[in-house]
């Protein structure tokens, strides 16, 4: 604007002002303001429009730009107005809550449970949200670890399928209806001594809960509590009576062992301990420059495992030969009597030189039996154990950690008897799912419903509240308090970080209800319960440290030694004949389990290690059953087992045993939910109260149709020329560390055209230990629910679209009938060369200062070009919209500090870019460097065995430095000259020399 | 060369009796005068409704994403990217046509050139829209030019996307530049022979005040002249820059330098497959056996052969360098092509690309259109699958077996696939319809009586 028109105007304004004497009052603001000479002053000051179209400028000039500006205008305004922001409210804290800085995360000791066992977590809490879990350091089953189903029970917290109101046979009812229901019906059995009153639960250790239902029965004393756990440790606890007399806990140390033999027993991914022994196993596993001996594993199993390919000797036996194998030891180390030879000639070569080796490591070995193993393999066991002097060095009894270890079988074969006779009035089912999971000959779907008054406390409306009357929702762990006991016995207080989310209430309040106080809080019932069991003053010290440590001093149970009963093995080895048909094997699902992660994303897509199947179980058969049968995967079987009849899918697995169809249980469930309804087939139809596990005796018919599965991978092959997996024995190592990369080739580092980059501060990198890693796959629902990564469905994933930031990739070698198998866990190699961020034609994918291949989601445009160019195919797509920004309950979950990816975007691993850039901010504060291991990514953190390390490689002391400073370090496909940030430490093996197998 | 126009030449490029006059009544009547035969309808209409079916795969791409197609991890470019390569090499015997054999004088293509840079530009069309379709996130697409923006980010010019970007638009817009300055002089005519009024007012438009004078003409030949220049190095750069898509990448299959080569023979190659699939039943239809001879076809159907014949070598060369290269993901690579899940595609491909052309040695095969139209379809054909096994089968199968599938096209990658074949149709048929489909002042220049002119002038 002209400057002296402007002044000009100004001064003729006060000019106006001074003229204006006397009595010529200007008598406020708005009557100045309506002179035409401060209108034009304002008009100039403070133009409406951008470039003034006044009438006394040039018409011309004025309407050109105008048009200018305007065509400027509504072009911009149509490149913003592409995504229209919704109206968002945020509201401030009036006053902030203790200890809580907005933005940083808090995090809560508690604990998750499966079979009613403890696995010690912290839940990370964002603004009250829970959404993350992670092992916690201090509790002795996790040390920090994590498993699947701990990982994946988050998003089962905001599961939107979840039981939200009370319902009285399908109608909504309050509380109170369900509970004045309860107390009318408890009020006539008072007379009867509570005659009619029948609990079910499933697995309890916690104390509180226990205590509880002690109440009651002293309240009425003819009350029965029944429990019932499809894929409990049944064997075990019959093998400790059978062997000691009493009901007997086992666990192990594995730090120990140096020959552990597994009879079918996958103690290194699932079960009570297994974190815990995973981590055991692999510190024996990692070859230091002291040259500590190396463990030795043996594992004879029918259908592979992780822990079966960690082995380094894997004997496929049919999972009822197994114990044939086990008395073959027996006898050979003059332990049991029995016949020398077996019919089985495996079985033959294979049980004198394990009883060789067992005998040689005395008092540094160990024999486990699978939990799915008859109670004389266990008795087996613990009789060979006693004998080599490894109790107390590497394994430990203990009382039961359950709080009435009854044989549950006989308890819910009571409880039908008890149904069909009438006698039950009041049938209180507080979790589980037994009208879908109960032995098949129960028939529990119709006996329940003989019960007079039916309710169900679940966190689902299942197939068990479809016959019950009242379905009441159950709190998640993160909503309720509780407690529950690890595998050794130590207690951990559970805390909610959220309010109940549909106002459930746990099974320590229902069972309040019985004893007349309905309205106590969990909160009062559990700190009650120890209230009263402390002894000392300082209660309230005690009880803050307990639940903040989320671990209860010394409540580990004290290890004992019982002495082994005379006929803990005088049953004899029963060889029973196969009579042309095929045994059946039921295992519990690898990720969910025995049906009750079935409506949880995450675990359905998680590819089930060794086998890649997504979201289905399957006929699992050898490879030579399929050339009998003449069947592939994809083609339908019928399956006839003591008459009951199923159809079900093949899925062929090198590995398997001959003569033996695995099915996992947990499928086909008919009311899970939107993820679990209708998916996979049902092998509990076949499965009854004699065989719980395996037996003799099924017809396999191939049948016409064909299925399609959802695997993973389609390729398990290893071939010569790929040096993928670097592997070797470990003597030849010691000998000559390089033979683990004999034919692997790496290009000197000048070979390329760019300049190197500059890392003046850290530079991340990762090793990942292949030595250590079982292929559990928690890393992988880690990244899942660190990373906010979407769940895309079956379709999707057999369409190869899985969006999983970290892989497991499994590679056979060797014989399909028994091969050598191999897991690898591939997350992004943020190559220092990277072929990615060179065809990004938009820069959507860039170099970091720290050596990063930062993804920026906002910039890309979805040519995926990237992915093309990588080489390991870490890069993962959104075809369509996967992420879901519409359900309320799965808003929570996101993690607030990654971004939620939208349709058509390129995603991949991003070393955790957000923890990074936390530690580094906090460094900084302190005006420090960021510590070794004090930035831990997320499948680090939760990675059971430490194979995965994070740091900086700049610092040559960090750990992952000196980890990629070994002889066994490597990059994979180094020959391409990516030089990837991630490197892998080659995986050995330790053989029995004189192993004749 | 110019030197010596004849020698290579027969008398006539075109059948003798035709005048001046007689030209221009034949390719003018076309579109002023003649009854639009049955053919013209049902071909038009034909690519009208593949034409909607293209915009109904279009419209669902664009509401549900990339997704309907059946891309999956390893193969994250299917048929968009296989379309975009066919169609770009289809529209290069256009430009080879109208520009390189200008600059040789090669007179006879003057009867084929104006349709075949009309098929160029319709086949570019068809092309360009594919990068923008198969991206993520379509509606950014702008992001890949350089244009001054407030995020201060630049594309990356290191990424041969980014190239294409320029190589496809500077081919779009001198083609189409060429191809109108061509048309300038036809619209005239048009213009000063229709009776119709609204036609004479478009014609009267779009010859931009065109009178034939000399000086006229003077400018239009060193235009076209310039603008002949300015294509040639284009037939040869653009589709050495759409390999470069596969070169510049690491994948086995794509990591090549003998491909910016293959890529234009073979560009070619099917671009004049696709020259004669559309001559033959144009000529017959509307009866210009006399502009377009049999000469013409045959002429073609030697460029096709010559064509071929280097894409097969590189086809022979491929897999004797992969052998001796001795590079383990190569080796693997052609044997997987040749054993693996594309089996099929791959000898089929051999089959159209390779085999079947050998018979364009007999002069008896190149001069029966029937046998000519057969082949160039079979060529067609297989240069499709040539892309397709390229691009499909290298990502299928890489380096690391565990991230090996197949992908399996969708009857949306169907549909948008022959949808822009309706398109290309429902603009080359306009074209016949509205436009001279042969150059009438061009043809009229092979006439004898043209000649003598030419010669008493100089």
């Amino acid at each position: 604007m002209n400057e002296s028109e402007n002044q000009l105007s100004l001064a003729s304004v006060r000019a106006r002002l001074q003229s204006a004497g006397g009595r010529e009052y200007w008598r406020n603001l708005e009557e100045l303001a309506s002179t035409p000479a401060f209108q034009d002053l304002v008009e100039r000051e403070f133009p409406r429009q951008a470039i003034g179209w006044a009438e006394d400028e040039d018409g011309v000039e004025g309407r050109r730009n105008f048009l200018k500006l305007m065509g400027a205008s509504l072009a911009l305004a149509g490149l913003t107005a592409c995504t229209r922001q919704p109206t968002e409210h945020i509201m401030p804290y009036v006053r902030q809550p203790e200890e809580l800085i907005p933005g940083r995360p808090l995090f809560y000791a508690t604990a998750t449970t499966l079979n009613g066992v403890a696995q010690g977590v912290l839940a990370e809490s964002h603004e009250g949200r829970p959404t993350k879990i992670e092992g916690n350091p201090e509790h002795p089953s996790t040390l920090g670890a994590c498993d699947i189903f701990s990982q994946a029970s988050v998003l089962e917290l905001y599961d939107p399928d979840r039981a939200q109101a009370v319902t009285f046979q399908g109608e909504i009812r309050g509380w109170n209806n369900f509970i004045g229901a309860l107390l009318e019906m408890l009020a006539g059995q008072k007379t009867k001594n509570g005659a009619g009153i029948r609990i079910l639960t499933e697995t309890v250790t916690s104390p509180t809960l226990a205590d509880q239902i002690r109440a009651i029965q002293k309240l009425y004393p003819a009350a029965k509590w029944h429990q019932w756990e499809p894929a409990g440790p049944h064997s075990a606890r019959a093998a400790a009576l059978q062997t000691f007399g009493q009901p007997v806990n086992t666990y192990y140390n594995l730090e120990h062992a140096n020959v552990v033999v597994s009879l079918d027993s996958d103690f290194l991914a699932s079960g009570a301990g297994s974190l815990r022994y995973a981590r055991q196993f692999s510190k024996r596993r990692r070859v230091t420059e002291s040259g500590a001996p190396m463990n030795r594993l043996y594992v004879v199993e029918p259908m592979p495992t992780p822990t079966g390919a960690k082995a380094d000797h894997r004997l496929p036996l049919r999972a009822g030969d197994i114990e044939e194998f086990a008395w073959a030891v027996a006898v050979n180390l003059h332990v049991g009597a029995g016949p020398r030879q077996s019919d089985n000639g495996d079985i033959n070569r294979w049980s004198g030189s394990v009883a060789d080796d067992l005998l040689h490591n005395k008092g540094a070995s160990l024999v486990i039996a699978g939990e799915c193993q008859p109670p004389i393999v266990h008795a087996l066991a613990h009789v060979i154990n006693d004998f080599l002097g490894n109790v107390g060095k590497t394994v430990f009894y203990t009382d039961p950690i359950e709080a009435n270890p009854v044989d549950q079988v006989a308890s819910l074969q009571d409880l039908a008897k008890d149904l069909d006779s009438g006698a039950v009035d009041l049938l209180l089912v507080l979790g589980g799912n037994p009208v879908f999971n109960a032995p098949v000959e129960l028939g529990m779907r119709d006996r329940i419903q003989k019960a007079t008054l039916r309710a169900h406390l679940s966190q689902y409306e299942n197939e068990t509240s479809a016959v019950c009357q009242w379905l009441l929702p159950e709190t998640h762990y993160l909503e309720t308090w509780g407690d529950a006991r690890a595998f050794d016995g130590t207690v951990t207080i559970q805390q909610p970080l959220i309010q109940p989310l549909y106002g459930g209430r746990s099974a320590c309040q229902i069972l309040q209800t019985l004893t007349g106080s309905p309205d106590a809080s969990p909160y009062q019932i559990v700190k009650g319960y120890w209230g009263a069991q402390h002894k000392g003053a300082d209660f309230e010290a005690w009880w803050r440290r307990a639940v903040h440590d989320g671990v209860v001093e010394s409540t580990a149970l004290p290890t004992k030694t019982w002495s082994i009963h005379g006929e803990a093995i005088s049953e004899k080895l029963r060889r029973k004949k196969m009579a042309g048909k095929m045994e059946v094997i039921f295992r519990p699902d690898p990720t969910i389990y025995d049906g009750r992660f079935s409506n949880s994303g995450w675990l359905q897509e998680l590819p089930k290690p060794i086998t890649k199947l997504t979201w289905d179980n399957a006929a699992i058969i050898s490879p030579g059953d399929a050339h009998r049968l003449g069947v592939e995967s994809g083609s339908m079987l019928e399956l006839t087992y003591q008459g009951r009849k199923l159809r079900a899918p093949v899925w062929v697995q090198p590995g398997h045993v001959d003569q033996a169809v695995t099915l996992h249980l947990g499928y086909g469930r008919t009311r899970a939910g939107r993820a679990g309804t209708g998916v996979g087939f049902n092998p509990y139809g076949l499965r009854t109260a004699s065989a719980l596990w395996q037996d003799l005796g099924m017809e396999v018919h191939k049948i016409s149709g064909s299925y399609a599965f959802a695997s993973t991978q389609m390729d398990h092959v290893l071939d010569a020329g790929r040096h993928i997996i670097h592997k070797g024995d470990i003597a030849d190592y010691r000998k000559n560390p390089a033979s683990v990369h004999e034919g692997a080739e790496a290009p000197p580092r000048a070979l390329t055209m760019y300049p190197e980059f500059p890392y003046p501060g850290y530079a991340w990198g990762m090793a990942i230990d292949l030595n250590s890693c079982t292929g559990c796959s928690a890393c992988v629902i880690a990244c899942q629910a660190e990373n906010n990564i979407a769940v895309v469905g079956k379709d999707q994933v057999r369409r190869g679209r899985a969006m999983h930031w970290i892989r497991i990739d499994t590679y056979y070698n060797g014989q399909p009938n028994d091969p050598a198998i191999y897991n690898q866990p591939v997350p992004c190699m943020q190559c220092e060369d990277a072929p990615c961020e060179l065809v990004c034609p938009v820069q959507a994918t860039t170099h970091s200062a720290e050596g990063l291949n930062d993804m920026v989601y906002n910039r890309c445009v979805g040519t995926r070009y990237c992915s093309n160019n990588c080489p390991y195919k870490v890069r993962r797509f959104n075809f369509y919209l996967y992420s879901d920004y519409e359900t309320p309950s799965l808003k929570l979950l996101h993690n607030p500090d990654v971004t939620v990816r939208s349709r058509g975007v390129m995603e991949k691993c991003t070393y955790c870019v957000q923890r990074i850039n936390s530690a580094k901010i906090d460094a900084e504060k302190q005006n420090r460097k960021v510590a070794d291991g004090e930035i831990q990514t997320a499948c680090q953190a939760t990675c059971p065995t430490e194979a995965i390390i994070f740091g900086n490689i700049n610092d040559p002391n960090s750990r992952v430095s000196k980890m990629k400073a070994e002889e066994r370090n490597y990059a994979l496909l180094a020959e391409l000259n990516t030089r990837p940030r991630t490197t892998y430490l080659a995986t050995l093996r330790n053989p029995n020399p004189e192993f004749e197998g | 060369m110019a030197d010596e126009p004849n020698v290579h030449q027969p008398k006539t490029d075109i059948a003798p009796g035709y005048t001046f006059g007689t030209v221009t009544d034949q390719i003018a009547s076309v579109v002023l005068t003649r009854r639009t035969p049955f053919f013209w309808y049902a071909a038009f209409g034909a690519g009208l409704v593949l034409l909607l079916l293209f915009l109904l795969a279009v419209g669902v791409l664009f509401v549900k994403g990339t997704g309907i197609w059946g891309l999956r991890t390893p193969v994250m470019w299917g048929f968009a990217i296989t379309n975009f390569v066919w169609w770009i090499g289809i529209g290069h015997a256009g430009t080879l046509i109208s520009a390189i054999l200008l600059l040789l004088n090669q007179r006879w293509r003057n009867s084929i050139n104006r349709f075949a840079e009309a098929m160029t530009l319709f086949a570019v069309a068809c092309a360009g829209m594919f990068p923008v379709l198969h991206l993520g996130r379509p509606w950014l697409a702008y992001w890949l030019f350089p244009y001054p923006n407030t995020m201060g980010v630049q594309p990356n010019f290191r990424s041969p996307l980014v190239w294409d970007v320029f190589a496809v638009s500077t081919y779009a817009t001198v083609s189409l530049m060429f191809w109108f300055v061509g048309l300038m002089p036809d619209l005239a005519t048009l213009r000063d022979r229709t009776h119709n009024r609204l036609a004479r007012f478009a014609y009267g438009i779009l010859a931009m005040g065109w009178r034939g004078s000399a000086r006229h003409w003077s400018v239009y030949e060193t235009a076209t002249l310039l603008l002949a220049g300015l294509a040639t190095p284009l037939v040869l750069s653009v589709h050495t820059v759409v390999s470069f898509d596969f070169t510049i990448a690491i994948v086995p299959g794509w990591h090549t330098t003998f491909l910016p080569p293959y890529f234009v023979a073979g560009a070619i190659y099917s671009g004049f497959a696709m020259v004669l699939a559309l001559a033959i039943p144009l000529r017959s239809i509307y009866g210009l056996q006399g502009l377009i001879t049999d000469r013409h076809l045959d002429n073609s159907a030697k460029v096709m052969l010559a064509t071929g014949l280097i894409v097969a070598y590189a086809y022979i060369l491929e897999t004797f360098s992969a052998w001796y290269g001795g590079n383990t993901y190569e080796q693997a690579m052609v044997w997987h092509r040749m054993t693996g899940p594309y089996a099929v595609s791959y000898w089929s491909l051999m089959l159209c690309n390779i085999l079947a052309p050998q018979a364009l040695w007999f002069k008896r095969v190149r001069s029966k259109p029937v046998f000519l139209f057969i082949s160039a379809i079979v060529v067609l054909v297989g240069m499709w699958l040539e892309r397709y096994v390229i691009i499909v089968s290298s990502l299928a199968q890489d380096f690391l077996p565990s991230s090996w599938s197949i992908f399996q096209a969708t009857r949306w990658d169907w549909a948008t696939y022959i949808g822009t074949i309706g398109l290309f149709l429902f603009l080359f048929f306009l074209f016949i319809r509205l436009l001279p489909m042969i150059s009438i002042f061009e043809v009229r220049t092979l006439l004898p009586s043209a000649k003598v002119e030419e010669e008493a002038e100089s």
